[in-house]
């Protein structure tokens, strides 16, 4: 039986189900829900994009979860044993590598096209919040999970990440004993670090992303300003396109050219083992983190150790945090007090943002 | 508190009087560069000052009291008597230990047994005592990298009497030691990768009982470090022909000062030793042959496969049980070029055998992973163009939808 007949209800089983799940509501929902044409609507399908290689994440994590084991001895090798005898396990495992990679890569992008397209203005600064919580998981996962394979770059790369952690005034100590399990990076740590990034971030990432959708579903895809004023001027509404299927089928397009991006990553570049961590060696030359923490990694390098009287590595945290708290504070200061948008401070600010993001990062990658 | 008292007791011997030092600071040239010496010196560091070796008063300021033979002053210690001077205190257990608990008391029992020690005692004076080789007035430990006996210098500091034609001539000893020595195999591990353990002179001669290594020695002497290849040459039948000829055991295929990395142009080729004395049609010449063609033969089989795996593995395929393994091929090789030292082909045999397997292993390991590369470049192929397809597919599908329901399309006007 076709699906399409179950969904609309025409079958048997589409009006037992409607009748027990209210399907019609949903259909009536989805036939209503357009989204804005025009210039940036490209932008768009960056959300769908991540949102994807989100669920390509959760799949593959499963598969790796059927041969992983979270202990200092096994670890490694069980990540080994998944790339050398595990049927495709290679590429389950390249996927869920390159997948968390690209994932952060677009909700980057989705993120900044929110910021130049003003998708964050009233009433949708929930929504911009909820997307500022997501991003902030996406980049715990990949903290988290760097550690997972337990090889020498992973374990000195949380070694310094959690040395960070610590030098924060007065929470520091506890909380990098938190995220360690103990003094140092150990077994307690990979235990730790395993069951953040199995169960309390995708937890988490769940409930907000469900509250990210809703409130997108709530409050429709917003047009950018200068479009709206356009057409207001023209007295017509801004051109729409239905979300089923027009917008749906075009993001399944953008689904598919992802699948083919991971597959020609996967294949031709399939994620390293390294060396087993050794607690005792000295640490190799060049460690760093992954490119996402290269930008306030190479900052902190280059703050000298004292300014005044404060530690350099503290200046930066505190640099840092207060920068991420105003980023995410966005949509409350994107406009003056007489309501005007300061189109030309947040667009200044994104500019700004990303020129140092992808200067600092390439630096820190080349330095 | 404490730490105050500590320190009362470290500077307090600092602080004593020592009318020779302040007098000789006060002087000009020759008279003034001991006492600026001193300062860096190991002895001054523990509480030891002028008189300790030169005798006199230095609490005394009137020098001629100071430097009174009255008061046991010696003056410049002529050079036959400054080894027992120096072993007063250093042969002495009881004070030396104070200082170096694990310190050897020694030195001079084995000095008389040098070449040095027994042409001072015959009344030679220009031969090495204490203060030639540690210096004299700015005595450092020898783990300071300054000390001329520090174990990267030493070399350096035998040579500059060693290497010094005139101070040999009446020695009739060579000089080309040190030259030697610095193409050498050690000197590449003591002065370009700073190894402080690598052997330099000392190590074969010893240093304070420095004596040439007899003929019988030289493989006791090579022994010290290379234990297993001084077993396998006492066992070989080099032994008893180069004892009965005077020859120095290892030192007649590898030489001495100039011991250089030895490779398999010492078997076969040009530069073979094994044909200063083995024709290559006679036993002993085929032999070294074979032993040559054996190792080469593992050797190039190692080769082609860390060339197949590093291959593999720039493409990103997952090796590193191969290259672990080949590293077990690697010690074979090592056991064979080794078991050269017995002149025994079959038994460098049986460890190319093993390491032959090995490489095979490895190789069939690497041109799997190359296979297994080629699979997946050919699965991406096809995942890549259904992809493609679909992605086709879709667009036809949305445009066919779009000319069938206008209202779906894109409203005109837009941008």
């Amino acid at each position: 039986m076709p699906t399409t007949e179950i969904v609309s209800g025409k079958s048997r089983i589409g009006r037992w189900l409607d009748e027990r799940l209210g399907l019609a509501s949903i259909r009536e929902f989805i036939a209503h829900k357009t989204v804005p044409v025009h210039s940036g609507t490209l932008w768009y399908y960056f959300g769908g994009i991540t949102m994807f290689l989100f669920v390509i994440q959760v799949l593959t994590g499963i598969l790796l979860l059927l041969y992983y084991r979270p202990t200092v001895t096994e670890a490694f090798e069980s990540v080994q044993f998944i790339v050398t005898r595990v049927q495709f396990g290679w590429l389950i495992r390249s996927i869920h590598s390159w997948a968390a990679n690209l994932m952060i890569l677009t909700a980057f992008i989705h993120m900044f096209s929110v910021v130049f397209l003003r998708g964050y203005r009233r009433p949708r600064e929930l929504t911009w919040l909820s997307g500022i919580v997501l991003l902030g998981l996406a980049l715990g996962f990949g903290f988290s999970g760097y550690l997972l394979p337990w090889n020498t770059i992973s374990y000195f790369a949380t070694k310094v990440g959690t040395d960070l952690a610590a030098s924060v005034p007065w929470v520091g100590p506890a909380l990098a004993r938190f995220l360690r399990g103990g003094e140092d990076i150990s077994g307690a740590t990979l235990t730790r670090f395993f069951g953040f990034h199995v169960a309390v971030l995708p937890g988490l990432t769940t409930v907000f992303l469900f509250v990210h959708l809703a409130l997108v579903q709530r409050l429709g895809i917003s047009s950018p300003p200068w479009v709206e004023a356009r057409y207001r001027q023209l007295g017509k509404p801004v051109p729409q396109m239905p979300f089923a299927p027009n917008f749906f089928l075009r993001e399944l397009m953008a689904w598919y050219a992802a699948l083919a991006a991971l597959g020609v990553l996967a294949a031709l570049f399939p994620w390293g083992l390294g060396d087993k961590a050794d607690p005792f060696a000295a640490a190799p030359a060049g460690i760093r983190p992954e490119w996402y923490f290269l930008a306030p990694f190479y900052t902190l390098k280059l703050i000298p150790s004292h300014v005044w009287l404060i530690e350099g590595e503290l200046l930066g945290l505190f640099g840092f945090g207060l920068l991420a708290i105003w980023w995410a504070l966005l949509p409350f200061w994107a406009n003056d007090r007489h309501g005007q948008e300061r189109t030309r401070l947040v667009t200044g600010a994104g500019v700004l943002v990303i020129a140092y993001l992808s200067t600092f990062t390439v630096l820190g990658y080349f330095k | 508190m404490k730490s105050w008292l500590a320190w009362l007791a470290l500077t307090l011997p600092l602080a004593a009087k020592d009318s020779c030092l302040d007098c000789h600071s006060a002087l000009e040239g020759k008279l003034r560069a001991p006492a600026l010496a001193f300062s860096n010196d190991v002895h001054r560091q523990h509480g030891f000052g002028c008189a300790d070796c030169h005798g006199g008063d230095p609490l005394q300021d009137d020098p001629q009291s100071a430097m009174s033979r009255a008061r046991g002053f010696i003056g410049k210690i002529p050079r036959t008597r400054v080894p027992k001077l120096c072993a007063r205190c250093h042969s002495d257990a009881s004070l030396i230990h104070k200082f170096r608990p694990q310190q050897r008391v020694d030195q001079l029992a084995q000095y008389q047994t040098s070449v040095h020690g027994k042409r001072l005692a015959a009344g030679d004076t220009a031969v090495a005592n204490c203060v030639d080789c540690h210096s004299v007035h700015d005595i450092r430990e020898v783990k300071d990298p300054l000390s001329p006996v520090h174990p990267l210098r030493l070399p350096e500091t035998c040579a500059r009497c060693h290497a010094s034609a005139a101070h040999m001539a009446k020695y009739r000893l060579p000089t080309n030691q040190f030259d030697e020595y610095r193409q050498s195999v050690h000197w590449e591990a003591l002065a370009k990768r700073r190894d402080p353990s690598a052997p330099s002179c000392a190590s074969c001669h010893g240093n304070h009982g420095a004596t040439p290594p007899q003929v019988a020695s030289v493989a006791a002497v090579c022994g010290t470090c290379h234990a297993l290849l001084e077993e396998l040459y006492q066992k070989s039948p080099h032994k008893p022909i180069f004892a009965a000829a005077g020859m120095g055991g290892c030192a007649v295929c590898h030489g001495h000062h100039r011991v250089a990395k030895p490779s398999l142009e010492l078997l076969a080729g040009p530069a073979a030793v094994c044909a200063r004395c083995h024709e290559s049609s006679s036993p002993g010449g085929m032999a070294a042959s074979e032993m040559a063609r054996l190792i080469t033969s593992l050797k190039t089989a190692l080769d082609r496969s860390d060339q197949i795996l590093a291959q593999a593995a720039r493409d990103g395929m997952e090796v590193s049980g191969a290259v672990l393994r080949q590293q077990e091929g690697r010690e074979t090789l090592i056991k064979a070029r080794v078991t050269v030292h017995t002149i025994q082909p079959a038994a460098v045999a049986s460890h190319v055998k093993e390491g032959l397997a090995i490489a095979g292993e490895t190789y069939r390991a690497g041109e799997n992973a190359l296979r297994e590369r080629d699979y997946r470049r050919l699965g991406l192929g096809v995942s890549l163009t259904a992809i493609a397809i679909t992605i086709a597919g879709l667009w036809m599908a949305i445009r066919a939808i779009e000319r069938k329901s206008p209202e779906g399309r894109r409203a005109p006007g837009g941008e």
